[in-house]
């Protein structure tokens, strides 16, 4: 069964086209894996799934729902999705807890004893179960972003978004937080991801797909696209990325 | 420190053996004779400056006649308590009218911020009102209000002028205070609407639970300020024969034409203000601190 389903999408920034023509597919349980240099649309493409951007041509279709009806109750749509950003983007004045329970607790309906002793349970399971009362801004890039995807992860989406999750990290503080996503994937998380991470890219994606303006350019397992690359752009692309060391 | 026999601890409380080099004695020596010179300079230039002021104005050919006219001390003390009685009018007008500016400020902000098509008329009453409020002087709105609603001779009215007063200050510092907390609102980065949205929160749950507390904290200076501003500006009401602080001095010097209580007045004030103020000074240089701190992490 396909969770997602991207169907000839458009998206255009003023006179500038952002994504052109773009379909994708992602069967429950897998993880599609986006790489292309800055600017080739992967965020967009996130943040289109995620509803953050209207597009301007073709549909998205969320378990066999069309999403992307001007009509359709965004929030609504949107407890059915999680979204890690690169940023972070925790909320500075909650604790770690409170990030983790806020969806929950007031638009999942859940009360706040389960919703913490599931949060606690999760911060736990990913080695941050002491930091539950931290504030933000005393945690290393590294946790925060791993209570993010905790954050996420809480209210149990039926697909994940993560958008460089550690574009903004040390190479050091990189690996704790791929091996969450990981995990994720062992558990059978259904996800799509943008990252400059292609040895991680080859170890959890079902499908890579290569983007270059706004188009996926060339598509397949990973074995195919970041191993044995059939198109000069993407060997192009791979060479530059093992030149910065990222390969 | 006097415990020169037990260990040194460093910051995570390790044992260290560390005794300061020669180097390092000299150099604190060093900055203690800086930090002397230092005094001294500042001590020096104070009394030179602040004493030639002080002998300018002594010295000055009209400064038994300003001293006899505005600083009576035994005048002072007499209208002190009269003075005093007109500032307690100033304080009560300050805070109820600083409790109905927050409610009505908060509620021009978010008319102003709401992206709600329904709300469109509001948020266009709501733009007019803050630029009608904000552009005309506080004086003139308090003449307006005192004296021309009662002029309307509407019944059941009131024409209190304490209530029409203070309904005039209301009005114009609601306009100041909406801009400053729509200055706050707006300045919570769009990427913390986005992480609230994409969790599944609706604009209000963003607005209630992420963007206002975040705002509110950073406004906080601006609206000490703002209330500062307030309690000196309670005293325009007097023009309308309400008896203030500054309405009572006016009585007091206008029957012995002697300036004294004005002096008194402006005391009594700075009492209030400048702790305010200094507690503002103390508030926002914490919080550039905390921004300053939160940009270099």
């Amino acid at each position: 069964m396909n969770v997602l389903e991207v169907r000839n999408v458009r998206k255009c920034f003023g006179t500038d086209v952002v994504l052109e023509d773009l379909s994708l597919t992602v069967p429950e349980h897998t993880a599609t894996v986006l790489i292309g240099a800055s600017g080739s649309g992967k965020s967009t493409l996130l943040r289109c799934i995620n509803l953050l951007d209207d597009i301007d041509d073709g549909s998205i279709v969320l378990d066999g729902q069309e999403i992307t009806d001007p009509a359709i109750d965004v929030d609504v749509i949107r407890r059915r999705l999680g979204m890690v950003f690169q940023s972070f983007n925790l909320f500075p004045h909650m604790s770690v807890l409170d990030n983790i329970t806020l969806s929950p607790i007031w638009v999942h309906g859940v009360s706040k004893d389960e919703a913490q002793s599931q949060a606690m349970e999760l911060l736990k399971r990913f080695d941050l179960g002491d930091k539950a009362q931290q504030f933000p801004d005393r945690l290393s890039g590294g946790q925060q972003q791993r209570v993010a995807i905790i954050r996420s992860i809480a209210v149990r989406p039926r697909l994940l978004l993560l958008d460089e999750v550690t574009s903004a990290l040390d190479p050091v503080l990189v690996n704790e937080v791929l091996s969450i996503v990981r995990d994720l994937k062992q558990d059978g998380m259904t996800m799509v991801l943008a990252t400059h991470e292609m040895g991680f890219a080859t170890q959890v994606a079902d499908e890579v797909c290569f983007l270059e303006s706004g188009r996926i350019v060339e598509r397949g397992p990973a074995s195919q696209v970041i191993s044995n690359p059939q198109l000069p752009q993407t060997q192009e692309f791979l060479k530059r990325v093992h030149e910065a060391g990222r390969l | 420190m006097s415990t020169n026999d037990s260990p040194i601890h460093d910051s995570v409380g390790r044992a260290s053996s560390w005794v300061p080099s020669d180097r390092e004695v000299e150099r604190i020596a060093q900055r203690k004779v800086i930090a002397r010179k230092r005094i001294a300079v500042a001590t020096l230039s104070s009394v030179l400056v602040l004493g030639a002021l002080i002998i300018a104005i002594v010295t000055s050919p009209g400064f038994r006649v300003v001293q006899e006219t505005f600083f009576d001390v035994s005048y002072g003390r007499a209208v002190l308590h009269i003075v005093a009685r007109g500032l307690v009018t100033n304080i009560m007008l300050t805070i109820i009218a600083s409790i109905v500016i927050g409610i009505f400020a908060m509620t021009l902000a978010l008319l102003r911020t709401s992206r709600s098509a329904a709300l469109t008329p509001f948020r266009i009453l709501a733009t007019a009102y803050v630029d009608i409020f904000r552009g005309v002087p506080l004086l003139l709105v308090i003449l307006l209000i005192g004296f021309g609603v009662p002029a309307l001779r509407i019944h059941g009215l009131t024409s209190s002028v304490l209530v029409l007063g203070t309904v005039a200050v209301v009005m114009t510092y609601s306009a100041y205070v909406a801009e400053v907390l729509r200055s706050g609102i707006l300045s919570v980065h769009p990427s913390q609407r986005a992480a609230a949205r994409s969790l599944g929160l609706s604009q209000s749950q963003t607005l209630r639970f992420v963007v206002l507390p975040q705002a509110i904290k950073r406004v906080i200076p601006p609206l000490l300020n703002d209330l500062v501003a307030l309690l000196k500006d309670t005293g325009l009401v007097s023009i309308l024969g309400v008896i203030d602080a500054v309405r009572a001095a006016q009585i007091d010097a206008s029957r012995t034409f002697n300036y004294t209580p004005y002096v008194v007045a402006s005391l009594l004030f700075l009492c209030i203000t400048i702790p305010l103020t200094r507690y503002t000074d103390r508030t926002l240089l914490r919080s550039i601190a905390r921004q300053n701190a939160q940009g270099a992490a």
